[in-house]
């Protein structure tokens, strides 16, 4: 099974739990999580069923290509469900045989595994799912979102697309992942991969960086008083993008890094409180279907 | 009539291994209390726990409560009679209030005072409706984390999924954030599903049709089995450590053991690397041969049976083999880095915010090491050893190994330091200086280990509390209760006779020369002292030394403490002995007297009035180097028998002379005398916190 097989199954069986099929969001961001599509909606009482599938980039985890493992951008697919299911293991292990993964014939666990993004103020407990040992997908229920208490809690299951793929088409090398007939992840992705990693780690204009950091932070600041929550939430994604660049590079001390990831912080809480009052203030519309249940 | 048979479970998404045991510990003991505080009787109390469930069963279970009478007590007799001798309202109350009449009062004296009682039945309640309040007992069970779930606010260790209770046939109704109790539970997760159980007694073996082994006492040694058999057909010898085992226990509810196997390669790599890599990140058991050394096999444990288990190896197989070959990685390209670019690494690498750089730390470490060094006065080849260790110690934090394998600090240094060239003692105070660990842990073998353990501990104790990061009550987040006990027991065993009281001193000076700025400059030192105090009555404790004792011993200098022991078997033999008497009351009567001393200053032997005073003075004159040098050289016994010398003074002395005379400058040079003499003292012990047992 390619990939692009796989994609096309995962988005099958949880667009059949009514989940809504989002596209990649637009802004370069470290995980799934962070596209306002978990982190902001994930907020507040409204119902939130939603599945796609994020690049993620890790700029520190660059190799050129190199490492058979490591990459600068990979794959998650995303779900986020709001409030959790109480079926949502048994649901997530259906994906699993619609991927051709019979339980049966393989060893899968549920273990224990307590996600913490300090950058964004979030926090959750969860698992993560062990397939014959390898770490496929982690599994959390949100206790903490932007500093705020998640309630109704959402449970977040991020797939590892290229983990799992690896397992699927038995293969050691990620460049030699199948993405669809014929085509292979090297083929897509080899290049961008030596770019970006030679960018980040030897031609990034680090003053630059630094200087656009303080431009999008001011940025944030300066919308977040207009009450515009997702113009300011792209910009601090931005931030978090030109710090991990910065980071990567290694032109952060490690006591300046406390000071950045507290910037990011403070301007992903304030965003958090005011994506909530804003929903607040428009009276929570999606949770007029519920309504109209009860 | 047939006992009745209880059982409660609760089905639960997967719960974290690590709390497992505390959970049926708590279990247990809470139901007992339970069950014993309801009066109700059983024969036998069973309690079962798997990553997805908890359960007890209670045997032979009484059908009620025993009924019991009581007496209740009302009013007192002259408030319970009008005067005319007809009840009163309050005991016409009383009896009402009981469920009684008038009729049944009787009078009873309690304490001089007659009382109207009555006697009142309680029927015990039926063990039906008792039941259902297992509820609170499921609720009542302490997680170290709890989560909250969908639209639920109760906080619990993983979202609740079934809830079982039942007395033989019947279900027992209760229901918890929406789940009712019934008698559906839930078998294996992929080889079983739904199952009733028609009876309560059958639970267990209901669960082992579906694949669940409900006891971890069972599923554990099924384990072990598993893998003494595999050890017998492949004549290996498989390394079981219990906390791993313990783990993998509660990470499956029916454990098939069998093996993987890596490429030989990756033997090169140091064992403790592959060890951690097995153990640790995959909870696997390490195969060794007969002969000792690690073979290229492990052991898995998988959540199942044993259906395509060669499939199942061969995924583990993948997994491992991605993470040696990283591990393979990591070891070749530090090799390829010299220990001084690792060492100007540290530089950029923070230890504490307002502490500077482990470079700083480094800095530090290497001028404590020194002072150490000096006290003990260490040849000029091992000066050179210790310095040399002090510089490179923490090397090997920024590694790629230490990066991913953050247990293998120390020991990764040692295995780099020794392909470096480095001395070998040198290596091995790298690997040494974190120890001990924990309680009861080893302690540095070498010198030069202990040396540089001590050094880079009072580093961190000295600049914590001088940046005001005090440990106070659970708050102990650089552990530096541990710490100080550590340091407190390397000096101990390598009788270590220096002034740690100075070396702290110093230490805090080292803090200031390299520009940290001290938020608790003042105090640092007394509080470090009294820090170091506590720790050493916790050791004293430890070794036995009585309470009384130890306040005594701890209140003169932090001290030594094998010396501190060798006093307190000295006082213990003295304080029963009738001889000793006369002494002891001697040396407490110029304890306290010289508490009154508000303003000591030098004793001036011309405003002697008397003999006796002059007498004291120049017997305590005449022993004091003497006693000072005993105690120098840890002689206890000879020092208290030198101090005893001073008892006929002390007694004539008190016995002429009066103390708080009215004359200022005679009574303040009186009480400077005693004063003096109270130090000396006290420099053996603070007799007066001893409690003497003679016969009076």
């Amino acid at each position: 099974m390619n990939i692009q097989e796989m994609i096309l199954i995962l988005q099958k069986h949880w667009s059949d739990q009514n989940c809504i099929l989002m596209q990649a969001y637009d802004v370069e961001k470290g995980a799934g999580t962070m596209s306002p599509m978990t982190l902001l909606r994930s907020l507040g009482p409204e119902p939130w069923n939603v599945a796609y599938v994020e690049p993620s980039r890790r700029p520190a985890d660059g190799r050129y290509g190199q490492n058979p493992n490591r990459l600068y951008q990979h794959h998650q697919f995303q779900v986020i469900m709001k409030p959790s299911p109480d079926n949502i293991q048994e649901l997530y292990l259906d994906s699993l045989k619609k991927l051709g993964i019979d339980p049966l014939e393989h060893d899968i666990r549920f273990v224990e595994d307590n996600w913490e993004n300090p950058t964004l103020g979030a926090a959750g407990l969860g698992w993560e799912v062990w397939l014959d040992g390898m770490e496929i997908t982690q599994f959390t229920y949100f206790q903490q979102i932007g500093g705020l208490e998640a309630n109704p809690v959402a449970v977040e299951i991020t797939y590892g697309i290229e983990r799992l793929a690896s397992y699927i088409q038995d293969k050691e090398n990620v460049f030699e992942l199948e993405w669809t007939n014929g085509v292979s992840v090297g083929d897509i992705f080899y290049q961008p991969e030596f770019e970006h990693s030679t960018y980040t780690f030897k031609e990034s204009d680090t003053d630059m960086l630094f200087e656009l950091f303080n431009i999008y932070e001011k940025e944030a600041k300066r919308i977040m008083e207009s009450g515009l929550v997702f113009p300011a939430y792209d910009y601090v994604l931005k931030c978090s993008h030109t710090f991990n660049l910065l980071d990567a590079k290694g032109v952060i001390s490690v006591t300046e890094r406390t000071g950045y990831i507290a910037r990011v912080r403070n301007l992903a809480r304030e965003i958090a409180k005011l994506y909530v009052e804003e929903r607040e203030r428009l009276g929570f519309p999606m949770l007029k279907g519920e309504k109209n249940n009860d | 009539m047939t006992k009745s048979h209880v059982l409660f479970e609760v089905g639960l998404e997967e719960m974290p291994a690590r709390f497992l045991n505390d959970v049926e510990q708590q279990l247990e003991k809470n139901t007992k209390e339970w069950l014993s505080s309801l009066r109700l009787t059983y024969t036998k109390l069973n309690t079962y726990i798997t990553p997805r469930r908890f359960a007890v069963t209670i045997e032979n279970i009484a059908e009620k409560q025993p009924d019991i009478e009581e007496e209740a007590k009302g009013p007192a007799e002259k408030i319970a009679l009008n005067e005319d001798g007809s009840w009163s309202k309050a005991a016409i109350g009383f009896s009402k209030g009981q469920g009684k009449t008038v009729d049944d009062i009787y009078f009873k004296e309690v304490k001089g005072t007659n009382y109207v009682f009555v006697k009142k039945f309680i029927e015990g309640q039926s063990t039906d409706e008792l039941l259902v309040d297992f509820k609170k007992i499921i609720l009542g069970i302490q997680f170290p984390k709890n989560m909250r779930w969908s639209n639920q606010t109760l906080r619990y260790i993983r979202p609740i999924k079934w809830l079982v209770a039942m007395k033989n046939t019947q279900v027992i109704p209760f229901e918890i954030v929406g789940v009712k109790t019934s008698n559906i539970s839930y078998g294996h997760r992929f080889l079983s599903g739904e199952i009733r159980i028609d009876d309560s007694k059958m639970y267990v073996e209901k669960l082992r049709e579906a694949h669940v082994i409900a006891s971890a006492e069972e599923r554990q040694e099924m384990i072990t089995d598993q893998i003494e058999q595999l050890e017998k057909e492949k004549g290996w010898k498989v390394k079981v450590e219990r906390g791993l085992l313990n783990e993998v226990t509660h990470l499956v509810e029916f454990p098939t053991a069998s093996y993987g196997t890596f490429d030989e390669k990756f033997l090169d790599i140091p064992s403790e690397v592959l060890i951690t890599s097995m153990q640790e990140h995959q909870r696997y058991f390490p195969v060794e041969s007969l002969s000792g050394g690690l073979l290229p096999f492990f052991v898995f444990v998988r959540n199942g049976d044993d259906h395509a288990i060669k499939n199942v190896a061969k995924g583990n197989e993948k997994v491992l083999r991605a993470r040696l070959a990283d591990a393979q990685f990591f070891y070749d390209e530090d090799q390829k880095q010299e220990i001084e670019t690792n060492v100007t690494k540290l530089n950029k690498t923070v230890f504490q915010e307002k502490l500077g750089t482990i470079g700083d730390k480094t800095e530090r470490v290497k001028k404590i090491t020194r002072l150490i060094a000096e006290r003990l006065e260490l040849t000029p080849q091992k000066i050179m050893q210790a310095e040399r260790a002090a510089s490179i110690y923490k090397f090997d934090l920024v590694t790629n190994m230490v990066n991913e394998f953050t247990e293998l600090q120390g020991i990764m240094g040692e295995k780099y330091a020794l392909i470096h060239g480095e001395d070998p003692a040198v290596a091995k105070a790298i690997v040494e200086h974190y120890l001990p660990r924990h309680a009861n842990d080893n302690l540095p073998e070498s010198t030069l280990g202990a040396i540089i353990s001590v050094a880079d501990k009072l580093d961190t104790i000295v600049g914590c509390f001088a940046i005001g990061l005090i440990p106070s009550g659970s708050q102990d987040p650089y552990a530096l209760r541990r710490q100080a006990l550590g340091v407190l027991e390397i000096v101990k065993e390598y009788d270590w006779d220096f002034s740690l009281e100075n070396l702290l001193i110093e230490v805090k000076e080292i803090l200031i020369e390299q520009g940290i700025e001290l938020t608790n400059k003042e105090a640092v030192v007394q509080d470090l002292v009294s820090f170091f105090k506590a720790r050493t009555a916790y050791i004293l404790k430890e070794l036995g030394v009585s309470t009384d004792l130890t306040e005594a011993l701890i209140s003169s200098e932090l001290g030594n403490i094998s010396f501190m022991v060798e006093k307190a078997q000295i006082l213990r033999k003295r304080r029963t002995e009738e001889a000793f008497k006369e002494k002891q009351e001697a040396f407490v009567r110029v304890l306290n007297i010289a508490k009154k001393n508000e303003s000591p200053s030098n004793i001036d032997n011309t405003l002697f009035e008397n003999k006796e005073e002059e007498q004291l003075y120049n017997k305590w004159t005449e022993i004091k180097p003497k006693y000072y040098n005993q105690l120098e050289n840890l002689q206890a016994s000879e020092a208290l028998n030198t101090l005893s010398e001073l008892t006929n003074s002390i007694h004539e002395f008190f016995e002429d002379t009066m103390v708080m005379t009215e004359n200022n400058a005679i009574r303040l040079n009186r009480l400077n005398l005693l004063t003096e003499i109270a130090k000396g003292i006290n420099a053996f012990a603070d007799l007066t916190k001893v409690q003497w047992k003679q016969q009076k």
